[in-house]
């Protein structure tokens, strides 16, 4: 199979996928970003280093994930065959790990003895907590004083874990708020701290270091489809918010032109009511949080509010490789609403007795529409990215139970 | 020759350091912004910096925050702030004015239609906090083709290759950022900042400002002892904030804190 791009040689040396990534920060925070390039780049290369990681993905975080075949869903769609990728079975309940625990060897060899991270619905802050605990770092999460309402078990879970949650009050209260405020951080802490950035977008090299990390996932999905089956998969589809659980599956198998890929976008209460958080489906190119990409923004250029059931997919970004892919067509991007995430989600758990997260929950409903499209003899890989226990309060609330 | 320049050198001949006050446009509200950016002028200002308002201003401190979410809640935008920019010079000609903000309300309006509407309006230059030299080269270019200046941040942690780098783009002036830190943030070391200045002058003969830290007159003196310029902006913004619901006194207190700040700065120091 020819493919015309080689996926590999992305982004450039300065962090560019085509005319997205970059670096756009302060003057403040260069050197910074400088330093820790140096240092991934010497990491990244290094046996020691990298044979120290899988020994903790390994036995910490328990990879490899299982892929599991949905018989049951599959039969009653009826279409092509269903493949979970099971991240929702890694330590902490999610792929956030698979990051913080990379992320955190970084740290720990650059001398850094306190760790930030921003989050949204909290697992990247539990996955980033759970990481400083176990190196015995300090560890303060900023979260949107709007999300710490929403998410009260992951706020409890990172206390408990030692973490400091910083309520973030400015702006829209939200995750990119949080991460404003995780930046401001960095900038006054810059000599002790490590800022840990949970998905692939921020400045360079967090997208190129974040999908490394990430890439697990697909890496291991395809040698298991090529043992399982002596084939790869036909489609692969996951959700996308900043799209760290999709670049991770998406991009060991970009090179396979063969495969079609699909990233799904939250599209909350429809595209057409403006409340929605489908950054590729409905944004347009802007400079945010460190790199150009596609935004959610009004015309004077001002970042607007985003609606998802969903706090994970609830961000008015998304990476800037997901947003190259998009222009040159590699990937498709398409948005589901909070009622097709929803029914997704009670399918999955009553037909095969796995509670997805509400994130995972969109790509699960996406698979529903494809699956009938294609034929039997097809497969798809869709990644569950993360479990649903944390959104269970969200859901009986939806359905008007109390807990 | 542009205003900035000309002001420099007008400067320069006076024994004087210039003093740039910023405030952010449409704080507290769009209709207050000339006659304070005429009030600063009126206290002692040299030039001002005009701040154009971002949902997310990632280096700002709070106070900086919640003047630009006055000034959003308020209707201002990049288009705004220019047509306060082009009523200002109805009846001041002379005094440099700066825009200083984040790049995608600039990006939003496309770079070409910016830098020609900034030119038409009477902007003087343009310092895009987000946008490091790396990334700025177009729309620098853009810039200097409408004869208006590409000021750039320096900091502490800039290395000396940063800096040539940076530069190189460079008109008007270079601002260096006093400290590790938001805008707003504690004190500020002049020792370190002086060694840093003599470092920078080994690469430009560009004048050089230092903002971030500065708050009361004293700091202005000590580092208009040590640089061309003084920049001060959250002092400022935080009496706009005190004095949002009485007009006439928020510009007394923001002029009463620029012309102390006038009269501490020495002349003829070198």
């Amino acid at each position: 199979m020819h493919s015309p791009v080689n996926f590999s040689q992305f982004p450039d040396q300065a962090g560019h996928f085509g005319r997205y990534g970059g670096r756009f920060v302060a003057e403040t925070l260069m050197e910074a970003l400088h330093e820790l390039n140096e240092a991934w780049q010497d990491c990244r290369n290094d046996p020691d280093f990298l044979a120290e990681l899988d020994t903790d993905l390994a036995r910490y975080v328990g990879r490899p994930t299982p892929i599991y075949y949905a018989e049951r869903w599959s039969r009653q769609l009826g279409g092509a065959q269903i493949y979970l990728k099971r991240e929702d079975l890694n330590h902490t309940g999610a792929h956030k790990i698979n990051n913080t625990v990379g992320q955190g060897l970084l740290a720990k060899r650059m001398g850094k003895t306190r760790l930030i991270a921003e989050t949204g619905a909290g697992q990247h802050g539990v996955a980033s907590a759970t990481i400083a605990a176990r190196l015995g770092m300090e560890c303060v999460v900023y979260m949107g004083a709007e999300d710490i309402q929403r998410q009260a078990i992951n706020v409890y879970r990172m206390r408990l874990l030692g973490a400091t949650v910083q309520p973030v009050t400015s702006g829209s209260r939200t995750l990119k708020d949080a991460l404003n405020e995780a930046l401001r951080d960095w900038v006054a802490n810059v000599d002790n701290t490590f800022y840990m950035i949970g998905t692939v977008a921020g400045p360079h090299p967090y997208p190129l270091m974040v999908r490394e990390f990430q890439a697990v996932i697909g890496r291991e999905a395809r040698e298991q489809m090529l043992a399982d089956h002596g084939c790869l998969p036909d489609a692969l589809v996951a959700c996308v918010g900043g799209g760290s659980n999709a670049i991770g599956l998406f991009h060991p198998f970009l090179n396979d032109s063969e495969v079609a890929i699909y990233g799904v976008e939250a599209a909350g209460s429809g595209i057409d009511t403006g409340r929605h958080a489908a950054t590729l489906c409905a944004g347009r190119s802007g400079v945010l949080h460190g790199n150009r990409t596609y935004l959610l923004s009004d015309e004077n250029g001002q970042i607007t509010e985003t609606h998802s059931v969903s706090a994970g997919l609830d961000y008015p970004g998304v990476g800037p490789e997901h947003a190259w892919l998009k222009d040159i067509g590699r990937a498709q991007y398409v948005a589901v609403t909070d009622a097709e995430a929803l029914r997704a989600f009670h399918d999955l758990t009553r037909i095969e007795g796995i509670i997805p997260a509400l994130e995972s929950s969109h790509a699960l409903a996406y698979v529903t529409q494809l699956a009938p499209a294609l034929r039997p003899d097809q497969r798809i890989v869709v990644n569950l990215s993360g479990r649903g226990d944390k959104d269970i309060y969200t859901v009986a609330a939806l359905d008007g139970i109390q807990l | 020759m542009n205003r900035i320049s000309h002001c420099f050198q007008a400067l320069r001949r006076a024994g004087r350091k210039a003093l740039i006050p910023y405030i952010t446009a449409g704080d507290p509200h769009p209709d207050q912004t000339v006659p304070l950016l005429h009030a600063l002028v009126h206290a002692g200002a040299d030039i001002i910096e005009l701040g154009v308002p971002f949902s997310d201003p990632m280096a700002d401190g709070p106070i900086i925050q919640k003047a630009c979410e006055r000034a959003l809640s308020q209707g201002m935008s990049l288009r705004g702030v220019l047509e306060l920019v082009r009523e200002f010079r109805r009846t001041n000609a002379d005094t440099p004015l700066v825009l200083m903000g984040y790049l995608n309300p600039i990006e939003s309006m496309g770079f070409d239609a910016f830098a020609a509407g900034a030119r038409e309006a009477g902007v003087d230059g343009v310092l895009t906090v987000d946008l490091p030299a790396e990334e700025a080269s177009e729309l620098a270019e853009l810039l200097v083709a409408a004869d208006i200046d590409p000021i750039f941040l320096l900091a502490p942690t800039s290395s000396i290759e940063r800096i040539r780098r940076t530069v190189e783009l460079a008109r008007g002036y270079l601002y260096y950022v006093s400290l590790k830190g938001v805008t707003g943030s504690a004190a500020l070391n002049v020792v370190e900042v002086e060694e840093k200045l003599a470092m920078i002058r080994t690469c430009t003969g560009l004048p050089l400002g230092v903002g971030f830290g500065i708050k009361d007159p004293p700091t202005a003196a000590a580092i208009a002892q040590i640089a061309d310029a003084v920049v001060v902006g959250s002092a400022i913004v935080s009496r706009i904030a005190e004095w949002a619901d009485d007009p006439e006194r928020m510009r007394q207190e923001a002029g009463n804190l620029v012309s102390a700040m006038r009269q501490a700065m020495p002349v003829d120091s070198v």
